[in-house]
């Protein structure tokens, strides 16, 4: 179940368009570090998460990321309204454009289609934390990449909030590694899978 | 009669503290008997639901709930602007 609230997490207001710009932030919306795969990942992985510290953070930072593809949604679509054609052919927007006019799609920057195997959902809380943590810094990186593409303080502004945002996010998956490590055996973090081996399936003892 | 709020003001102390709610949560989850934190999450979620309620009443709702705040013979939430768009949140 979720609620829609009609505010961005975070206010989104572009003056001036620039369709050579939207090309790059729309990674962050449907590219293999974006908000969508982010999204994905941890509502995918929370159901079969034993601990409920950890499918609370999944639930929660999950829900999250929805709000930040919709920031991330709200600056391309102000980037690119009322692009005159000139404008679309001069920026190189005339590629994108001719299969989904100035609607919104979710793509990499180098045109690849949105995929579910941008991320991981392995079923085994260890494996899919690294995977969790992994993910934010990469988000980190690629904004911290797209700051250094732009100067308008209008773009980066909302920017700098989503990129602070993931070091949060790394930071309370950090927290459920450890939450999860002080459960588990110290000599040996690997001898079950907490995920499946705790209804007497394991046999291997 | 209370004095209607400025809409821009109330927006940004909505977009405030429901950020630090949403942040405290997050903090929460990993550390649920922090009693500082806990608190914290009280008073400032106490503060937005306050100010969305008054938002609602005088502004248009941000969420569907809040709707009976405004009350007319019109659907109310489709008339103010989407947050993408101009003049939105």
């Amino acid at each position: 179940m979720w609620i829609y609230e009609k505010r961005l997490q975070y206010p989104v207001k572009i003056t001036q368009t620039n369709a050579k710009l939207a090309q790059v932030i729309i990674s962050q919306f449907g590219g293999p570090d974006g908000e969508l795969a982010a999204s994905m990942r941890y509502l995918s992985q929370r159901y079969t998460m034993p601990y409920k510290e950890v499918t609370g953070i999944l639930t929660d930072i999950g829900t999250e990321e929805l709000a930040h593809m919709e920031i991330i949604s709200a600056i391309i679509y102000q980037l690119t309204k009322d692009l005159s054609m000139e404008e679309i052919q001069k920026s190189g927007f005339d590629k994108y454009y001719v299969d989904h006019t100035l609607g919104l799609w979710p793509q990499a920057a180098g045109g690849v289609p949105f995929t579910a195997t941008y991320f991981q959902s392995k079923g085994d809380p260890i494996t899919d934390l690294h995977e969790d943590m992994a993910a934010e810094q990469k988000a980190r990186t690629t904004y911290d990449n797209i700051l250094r593409l732009i100067n308008d303080p209008e773009i980066c502004d909302p920017i700098r909030f989503l990129r602070e945002r993931e070091i949060v996010h790394y930071q309370r998956f950090g927290e459920s590694l450890r939450i999860v490590q002080d459960i588990l055996d110290s000599k040996n973090f690997y001898a079950i899978n907490p995920a499946f081996d705790m209804s007497d399936k394991c046999n291997c003892k | 009669m209370t004095n209607k709020p400025c809409k821009k003001d109330l927006l940004q102390w909505i977009n405030v503290v429901s950020f630090a709610v949403n942040d405290v949560n997050l903090f929460l989850d990993t550390h649920p008997t922090d009693q500082k934190a806990l608190e914290f999450f009280h008073e400032y979620s106490k503060l937005r639901n306050q100010a969305m309620h008054e938002y609602a009443k005088y502004y248009g709702p941000l969420t569907v709930d809040t709707t009976v705040e405004s009350c007319t013979d019109r659907w109310n939430w489709i008339n103010e602007p989407w947050p993408w768009q101009e003049g939105g949140c």
